[in-house]
C-alpha cells in the first residue's frame, strides 16, 4: 500500500515530507519485536505479490495450487496482523479481554487451522 | 456488605441453575414437539429431496466417505448419470454418517433411517440453544430464553424441521445461528480464536445449505455498515479479516463449491469489504504515527487513488470474464419477474414463489408485530451487536418476501428480536418496585453480565432498564451509556420513591395480556404443527365421515409395484418431482430427478408428455423407456397431480423446444385450460392427458366421470392409448404406471397394429383419421 501512497504524493514536496515524517515516527517509536513482525508482513505481500505476478504472466494452472498459496500469504498476513495488535499492550483498552499470552495460543490455533486447509488444497 | 455478597453469589449461581434447566427444557421441547409427524403417521422420511439425502447417506455409510465423494451415480438422469459426490453439499450426510458411526461404536444399532428421520428435531433442540446464545450476547440473557422459547415452537421453523423431514435446512438454522452468534461474539471480543469458530462453522454451514451465501454477504455488509458509521475498530479488524481468510479457504474445500468464491459475483462482496478493511486498518496505523493535519491530505490522495484503481480493476476483471456474473437463482430475488421469463425451472417450485401476506402471520404469529418492536430496542441502543441484528432483520425480511422459502432465514431472527422485545417488556411490568433488594442486585450482575463490565459491586437500584422509561439521551458507546446509567442509579436511590411509576393493576393488566398472547402462541404452533407441517407428503390422510383418519397411502403402493415387479434394469419416465421418491423407494433407473442441473433433459421429458402418442413413443424409444409413471389426483381430489402441474411443464419444455412444444395450444378455443369437453385438441392428443383419464369413466356409471380436482365433467369420448398398456393403477388412482409397448414385430407403427386388433379396417380408419385431421385445420 505505501507504494501507491508513494506515487500519489509525487509533486508535492509538502507530501513526500509527511511520508518522511511518518517513516521517522515509525522508526523512533516502534519496539523492535513489532519491526521484526512488520518485516515479516512485508516479506509475505512480497510473496503474494510475486505469486499473482506469476499467476497473471505464465497461467493460472493449477488453480487450486495458487489460490492455496495466495491464500496462505494472505492468512498467514492476516494472523500475524491480529497477533501484532492483540499483544500491543496499547491496545489493552480497545480489546481488553485478550492477554498478550492468549493472542499467542489464538495465533497458533488459527495458524494450524490455515494451515491444514492450505495442504489440504494445495494437492 | 459481605453478607449479602454471599446471598448474591448463591442467588446468581441458583439464577444460571435455573436458567440452564429453563433452557434444557426448551430443547426437549422444541425435540418433541416434532415428533407429531411421527405420531400421526409413522417414522418415514418426508416429501421429495429428504429421500435423496436418506439414499446418499445409505451410499455413505455403505461404501465409506471416499466412494461417496467420487460417488457417480448410474441410476439417475438416465442416459446421462449424475457426478454426485460433486454437486451436492455433503454436510447433512456426513453429520447423519457420523452419529452413525458413532453409536454403533457404542454398540447401539439403529438403524441409519432412524438417524435420518430424527436428525431434524435434534438439531431444531440445538438451535434453540444457539438462539440463546445469540440473544443473550446481543441483549440479555432472559431475552434469550424467550428467544430460544420462541425459536423452539415456531413455524415457520418446524415446516423444515419435524420429524422425517431430513433436508439440508433442517440442519442448517443451527449453523446459521451458531455461526452469527460466534462472529458477533468476536466482533465483541476481538479474539482471533472466537473468529476462528465463526469460520469453522460457516464451513460447516457451506457443507451443508447453498445458503451459506446469506451469511459470505451478511456478515460483510455488517462490517461495512460498522465502517461507514466511523466505528472501525481493532476488534473488528482481527474478526473480520480472520473469519474472511479462513473462511473463504475453508469454503473451496467443498467440492460442490470449488472455486466459486474467487470467482463468483455472490463472493466478490465479502473480497471487497476485505480489501476496503485492510486499507483503512493500515490507515488508521498511519493515523496513530502522524500528525492528524498531513494525515488528512494524505489520506484524501490515497483514497481517490485506491477508488480509481479498485474500480477499474473490477471492470477489467468481469471484462476479461474472471468473475463470472450472478447466477439466475440469484436475480430472481431481486427481481421476481425473472426467473418466470427466463428459466421457467425455477418459477415452477411453489416454494420459489413470493410470499403471501397471510403465511407470514401462518408462520410467525405473535411475533409478528413484536418484531418491529424488538428493532426499535435494537435501534435506541446501538451497539455492534445492535446493528447486526438490525441488518440481518431488514435483509431477511426483504428475502422473506420474495420467496416463501426464505421464510426459514426470517424466522430467527424474528425470534430474536421477539425475545428483546419481550424481556424489555417484563423488565418493565413485572414490578421490580415492590420486590426486595437482592433481586434487584441479581438483575443487575446480570445485566453488568451481558455487558462485559466486571464490577460486582453496583449500586443497589430498584430499576433495571430505567434508562428506557426516564434516561436522558443516550450515548453511543457502551461504556458511557454504562456510566450514565451508573451515575443515574445513584441520584435515583435518594429519590426511590418519588420516581414515576406504573400502578399495579397497570402491570397486572400488561402482564396477563402478555400471558394471554403466550398461550395463543402456543396454541397456535401446537396446531399449525399438527395440521399443516407434519404430513410426510408420501403418505395422504383424509377424515372418513365418521371424523377417524383414513391414510391413502398410493405412492408407496405403487412404488412397491414397481420395485417388485419391473426389471432391475428398468427405466423409469416421470416428471422430475418424483425423481428423487422413485430412485430412494423402486431403487430403479430415473430420467429425470430433483436436482435439476440439467434443463434440456428436463424439458425434454416434458416434451415427451406434451406430444401425441406418435411424437412420444419416438422419444420414449430414443431414451430407452419402459415404464412412465404420472400422478393423478382427479379421484379422491388430490390438487398436486401432474395435469395441474402440466403447464409448468410445457413451459419449460417450451423455453428449450420452443418450435415442437406452444402454450398456446393447450388452452382452447376461449383460451381456458380444460379438461371437459371443450379441451383442446393438442391437449387432449398429449400423452400426458391420455395417460391421466385412461379409462378414467369407467369408474362412473352412465358417463358421469367427474374430475374432483378441476370440479368439471371429463372429456366424454373414449380415450385411445396404442403406445403403452396400463399395467399398474393405485388404489385411489392416485399413481398410474404404464408400460411402453415394443416395436410391432412386423414393422406397422403402434397405431395401425392397434387398429388391426380391434377388427375394424385400415382403410376406413385413415378415412376417419383424415376426417379429423380436417376437422381440426378447420
Amino acid at each position: 500500500m505505501s507504494s501507491t501512497k508513494g506515487s500519489s504524493s509525487t509533486t508535492e514536496k509538502n507530501e513526500k515530507s509527511d511520508i518522511q515524517i511518518l517513516w521517522d515516527n515509525y522508526i523512533e517509536n516502534t519496539p523492535g519485536k513489532y519491526k521484526i513482525m512488520d518485516s515479516y508482513m512485508a516479506f509475505i505481500v512480497m510473496m503474494g505479490v510475486i505469486q499473482f505476478v506469476y499467476c497473471f504472466i505464465i497461467g493460472k494452472e493449477p488453480w487450486a495450487t495458487f489460490l492455496a498459496g495466495f491464500i496462505s500469504c494472505v492468512g498467514s498476513f492476516v494472523l500475524i496482523a491480529n497477533l501484532r495488535i492483540q499483544s500491543n499492550p496499547n491496545n489493552m483498552k480497545e480489546i481488553p479481554k485478550i492477554t498478550p499470552e492468549r493472542s499467542y495460543a489464538d495465533f497458533f490455533v488459527c495458524s494450524v487451522i490455515l494451515y491444514l486447509f492450505v495442504i489440504s488444497f494445495i494437492g | 456488605m459481605a453478607v449479602s455478597a454471599v446471598n448474591l453469589q448463591s442467588l446468581k449461581k441458583s439464577k444460571d441453575l435455573l436458567c440452564i434447566v429453563i433452557l434444557a427444557l426448551i430443547a426437549i421441547l422444541a425435540f418433541i414437539s416434532r415428533l407429531l409427524s411421527v405420531v400421526r403417521f409413522e417414522s418415514v422420511i418426508h416429501e421429495f429431496d429428504p429421500w435423496f439425502n436418506y439414499r446418499a447417506t445409505q451410499y455413505l455409510v455403505n461404501e465409506g466417505f471416499y466412494k461417496f465423494l467420487t460417488w457417480f451415480d448410474q441410476v439417475s438422469w438416465y442416459p446421462l448419470g449424475r457426478v454426485v459426490g460433486g454437486t451436492l453439499y455433503p454436510g447433512i450426510m456426513i453429520t447423519s454418517g457420523i452419529i452413525y458411526k458413532v453409536l454403533h461404536f457404542f454398540n447401539f444399532n439403529i438403524d441409519i433411517r432412524h438417524i435420518c428421520v430424527f436428525l431434524g428435531p435434534v438439531f431444531a433442540g440445538l438451535t434453540s440453544i444457539a438462539t440463546y446464545l445469540l440473544t443473550s450476547e446481543v441483549c440479555t440473557k432472559s431475552a434469550g430464553l424467550f428467544a430460544a422459547a420462541f425459536v423452539a415452537i415456531a413455524p415457520g421453523y418446524i415446516s423444515r424441521s419435524v420429524a422425517g423431514s431430513y433436508d439440508n435446512e433442517a440442519i442448517s438454522i443451527f449453523l446459521l445461528m451458531i455461526t452469527f452468534y460466534f462472529w458477533v461474539k468476536s466482533v465483541k471480543t476481538g479474539s482471533s480464536f472466537l473468529a476462528a469458530c465463526t469460520a469453522l462453522f460457516y464451513f460447516y454451514m457451506v457443507s451443508a445449505w447453498g445458503g451459506y451465501i446469506f451469511i459470505i454477504n451478511l456478515i460483510p455488509l455488517h462490517v461495512f455498515v460498522l465502517l461507514l458509521m466511523g466505528r472501525y475498530s481493532k476488534r473488528l479488524y482481527v474478526a473480520y479479516s480472520t473469519f474472511y481468510v479462513l473462511g473463504t479457504i475453508g469454503s473451496m474445500q467443498i467440492p460442490f463449491v470449488g472455486f466459486q468464491p474467487a470467482t463468483t459475483a455472490e463472493h466478490m462482496a465479502a473480497l471487497g469489504t476485505f480489501g476496503l478493511l485492510q486499507i483503512v486498518a493500515f490507515a488508521s496505523f498511519c493515523r496513530d504515527q502522524l500528525p492528524s493535519e498531513s494525515f488528512k491530505t494524505l489520506l484524501k490522495r490515497a483514497l481517490i487513488v485506491i477508488f480509481i484503481i479498485g474500480i477499474t480493476g473490477f471492470i477489467v476483471l468481469q471484462r476479461l470474464h474472471i468473475i463470472d456474473p450472478w447466477t439466475g437463482r440469484l436475480y430472481s430475488l431481486f427481481d421476481t419477474g425473472y426467473a418466470k421469463k427466463h428459466i421457467p425451472i425455477i418459477a415452477s417450485v411453489s416454494e420459489h414463489q413470493p410470499t403471501a401476506w397471510p403465511s407470514f402471520f401462518f408462520d410467525l404469529h405473535i411475533l409478528v408485530p413484536m418484531f418491529p418492536v424488538g428493532v426499535y430496542f435494537a435501534f435506541k441502543k446501538l451497539t455492534d451487536e445492535n446493528v447486526f441484528i438490525i441488518l440481518y432483520s431488514f435483509t431477511a425480511a426483504y428475502f422473506a418476501g420474495v420467496m416463501v422459502r426464505l421464510m426459514l432465514t426470517l424466522t430467527p431472527i424474528v425470534c430474536v428480536t421477539a425475545g428483546i422485545c419481550m424481556s424489555y417488556l417484563f423488565d418493565n411490568f413485572l414490578g421490580y418496585k415492590k420486590s426486595k433488594a437482592t433481586v434487584v442486585k441479581v438483575e443487575e450482575t446480570e445485566e453488568v453480565l451481558s455487558g462485559n463490565e466486571s464490577t460486582p459491586e453496583s449500586p443497589v437500584s430498584p430499576k433495571i432498564n430505567s434508562p428506557k422509561i426516564n434516561s436522558p439521551k443516550m450515548t453511543n458507546s457502551p461504556k458511557i451509556h454504562n456510566k450514565l446509567k451508573k451515575s443515574e442509579h445513584n441520584s435515583q436511590k435518594q429519590d426511590n420513591s418519588e420516581s414515576p411509576s406504573i400502578t399495579f393493576e397497570i402491570k397486572l393488566i400488561v402482564t396477563l395480556s402478555l400471558l394471554l398472547v403466550f398461550c395463543m402462541y402456543v396454541w397456535h404452533c401446537t396446531w399449525v404443527t399438527s395440521n399443516a407441517y407434519s404430513s410426510p407428503s408420501i403418505v395422504l390422510a383424509s377424515r372418513n365421515r365418521d371424523g377417524s383418519q383414513h391414510i391413502i397411502d398410493d405412492f408407496r403402493e405403487a412404488y412397491y409395484w414397481l420395485r417388485q415387479n419391473s426389471a432391475e434394469d428398468a427405466k423409469i419416465m416421470s416428471w422430475w418431482d418424483y425423481g428423487y421418491q422413485l430412485a430412494g423407494m423402486t431403487n430403479r433407473t430415473t430420467l429425470v430427478d430433483n436436482n435439476t442441473w440439467n434443463n434440456t433433459h428436463i424439458a425434454t421429458v416434458g416434451r415427451m408428455l406434451a406430444s401425441n402418442e406418435e411424437n412420444a413413443y419416438e422419444l420414449l424409444r430414443k431414451h430407452d423407456v419402459d415404464y412412465a409413471l404420472v400422478m393423478f389426483g382427479g379421484a379422491i381430489g388430490y390438487s398436486g397431480d401432474d395435469i395441474n402441474k402440466f403447464l409448468w411443464m410445457i413451459r419449460i419444455s417450451e423455453n428449450v423446444y420452443p418450435e415442437q412444444v406452444k402454450e398456446e395450444n393447450f388452452y382452447n378455443s376461449r383460451g381456458e385450460y380444460r379438461v371437459d369437453d371443450s379441451v383442446s385438441p393438442t391437449l387432449r392428443d398429449s400423452i400426458m392427458f391420455k395417460m391421466s383419464f385412461y379409462r378414467f369413466k369407467d369408474l362412473y356409471p352412465n358417463n358421469q366421470a367427474f374430475d374432483r380436482v378441476r370440479g368439471t365433467t371429463v372429456y366424454s369420448k373414449p380415450i385411445q392409448l396404442t403406445i403403452m398398456d396400463e399395467v399398474y393403477s393405485s388404489e385411489n388412482l392416485l399413481v398410474r404406471i404404464y408400460k411402453i409397448k415394443k416395436p410391432d414385430n412386423i414393422g406397422r407403427s403402434l397405431q395401425s397394429a392397434a387398429v388391426f386388433n380391434s377388427g375394424r379396417r385400415r382403410k376406413r380408419n385413415r378415412k376417419s383419421r383424415k376426417y379429423k385431421q380436417q376437422k381440426i385445420d378447420d
